[in-house]
């Protein structure tokens, strides 16, 4: 059962007018695993987030979330179905404090409507105070226990991207996306989160993981893919990748010393 | 002093009524942006429907009754044309230019209070005398039970409202549509059934405004949703626009302001300007907030959403 596909993407593609942001994209990921998305900028990874998450719908290919096509889906449904994620420039909801930003997380696993409410009922305060308990203890997993109170924009950055996954994570998904969460954190911090990431995988989370800090992902991933302008250059284990010459070509460019030094006209 | 106190009385009186039309403003203002102006109108609505069920059930059940059922009438059918009016005129809007929903509000106003003139004519509607409510006076100031129950009811709407907000499911999921409806959405928020929400709940206390203003004033007139919808939209501004408890304050001192200027007035300029000059203060308060703190009292000094 360990190398069961959780996320499937067939031959995706996206354009915005007449740039080709996504090209033929088909990727697996399997439950349990750790899988990384790099690629330089503009490569078309934070779209690929996006088609995953039904920001917006892809112009060509499929997706597949445990062999169920996510076609059509609104993002509420899809986060339903159970895919979180977390963005490369935080957003939080500002104004409410830490704890409430991981109650608001709860909200597609629970139920209580309008009746529930407003006649306060005996099964809409149990939920609320499952809610509760639940909030808490993942501000503890992701170390924020202390700033349950505070407001989401009094914390410190690194708390902020500890908060984002935390609210991601009180939405039970199966497979938890990450938008570079190591963007801005200092070395400190990006080893607390390293340590999260794979104490969350280790009790059986699958991450999907854009990153910037190709050191991190190397260290963090089972396999990853390469994208290189919208298309897939190479995918397989860090080791597989590092060695592939297509991605050292993207990476390096092909002729680095010939390249003529750019010069002032003044 | 005893003229003070009294007008004090009636302004959080009036102020609470206010404040329950002004929450219709800010809430639908926090969460879409939008001033929809045909929230006064809902609430004509809510405050005739309320005199014609009264009309129909009057002399066949005890008084008690029928103003819980034409309470509830005046519920349903606004929180329906709330839901109406959100669907068919502001959700196909929800990516346009702002100055398009803006538009048909206004338009939308119109409508409902042309309309409400076809259905019940453009005289003022009695509300017949259904009891006589006991009169207490108190250091001077008469006030009657119907009042108090009116500014308890108030209070206790207000309350329930800023409960559900903080402490609830939906609640949260509108705190957080109206921060970052993006965010929202991928908390699994389905942000366009909390934006009918917000629609619902605005129009169902907007219905309850407008049974007060039955009983308050006696009676009721097709036109006059304009200007409580804009008296109840200053105080949404004064209190601090997008602020459900600014709109609360908003509303008992714009009430306060009003009644105050009504009894002073007279005095004050030498009788040269009665106390039908009241409604004048209500807008010079919304054109001194506008410039001296327009992000309201309460409302967080903001630069323009994008």
């Amino acid at each position: 059962m360990g190398n069961q596909s959780l996320l499937e993407a067939h031959h995706l593609g996206k354009h915005f007018g007449g740039l080709r942001a996504l090209n033929q994209v088909s990727l697996n990921i399997l439950r349990g695993e750790i899988f990384g998305l790099i690629g330089p900028n503009g490569a078309g990874k934070t779209t690929l987030f996006n088609l995953i998450t039904g920001i917006y719908p892809p112009d060509e290919g499929t997706l597949f979330f445990n062999q169920q096509p996510l076609n059509g889906l609104k993002t509420h449904q899809i986060t339903r179905a159970g895919i979180a994620r977390t963005f490369q420039n935080i957003r939080l909801f500002s104004q409410m404090s830490a704890l409430e930003n991981v109650m608001v997380g709860c909200h597609p696993r629970t139920r209580t409507g309008v009746w529930g409410a407003l006649f306060n009922t005996a099964s809409a305060r149990a939920e609320e105070a499952m809610i509760l308990a639940r909030a808490h203890a993942l501000l503890k997993t992701c170390g924020l226990s202390q700033q349950a109170q505070r407001q989401a924009y009094q914390l410190s950055y690194g708390d902020q991207r500890r908060l984002e996954i935390a609210r991601a994570l009180a939405t039970e998904p199966q497979l938890l996306a990450l938008d570079e969460p190591a963007a801005g954190l200092n070395h400190t911090e990006t080893e607390a989160l390293k340590t999260l990431l794979l104490h969350l995988n280790a009790q059986g989370m699958t991450l999907l993981l854009i990153e910037h800090d190709v050191k991190l992902v190397m260290g963090l991933c089972d396999r990853m893919a390469v994208l290189d302008f919208g298309e897939k250059i190479a995918e397989g284990s860090p080791r597989e990748v590092r060695q592939n010459p297509h991605v050292i070509k993207a990476y390096l460019g092909t002729d680095p010393i010939d390249e003529p030094a750019p010069v002032n006209p003044s | 002093m005893d003229i003070f106190l009294q007008q004090m009385v009636n302004g959080l009186l009036l102020g609470s009524i206010y404040a329950l039309v002004a929450l219709g403003y800010t809430m639908v203002y926090g969460i879409l942006g939008l001033i929809n102006f045909a929230h006064g109108d809902i609430v004509m609505v809510g405050a005739m429907v309320t005199l014609s069920t009264i009309g129909v059930l009057e002399g066949h059940l005890p008084i008690g009754v029928i103003l819980l059922v034409a309470c509830l009438v005046a519920i349903v059918v606004c929180v329906l044309m709330g839901l109406l009016l959100e669907r068919v005129a502001y959700r196909p809007l929800r990516h346009a230019p702002r100055l398009a929903p803006l538009i048909t509000a206004i338009g939308v106003s119109l409508l409902i209070q042309y309309s409400a003139a076809l259905i019940w004519g453009k005289q003022y509607i009695a509300l017949p005398e259904l009891f006589k409510p006991s009169q207490y006076v108190w250091a001077g100031v008469e006030i009657n039970a119907l009042q108090i129950f009116i500014f308890v009811l108030a209070l206790l709407i207000m309350a329930s409202l800023a409960l559900f907000v903080k402490h609830t499911r939906l609640g949260r999921a509108m705190q957080a549509t109206e921060q970052n409806a993006d965010s929202a959405t991928l908390m699994g928020v389905n942000t366009t059934g909390v934006i009918a929400l917000t629609f619902a709940i605005g129009a169902a206390i907007g219905a309850v405004a407008g049974v007060m203003i039955d009983l308050y004033y006696g009676q009721a007139h097709y036109f006059m949703g304009f200007l409580l919808g804009l008296k109840a939209f200053t105080a949404a501004v004064l209190g601090g626009i997008g602020h459900i408890g600014g709109a609360m304050l908003g509303g008992l001192l714009l009430g306060v302001i009003e009644s105050l200027s009504a009894g002073y007035i007279g005095d004050l300029t030498g009788g040269l300007f009665g106390s039908n000059y009241r409604d004048v203060f209500t807008f010079f308060v919304l054109i001194g907030v506008l410039m001296l703190r327009p992000s309201g009292l309460l409302g967080r000094a903001t630069t323009e959403r994008a």
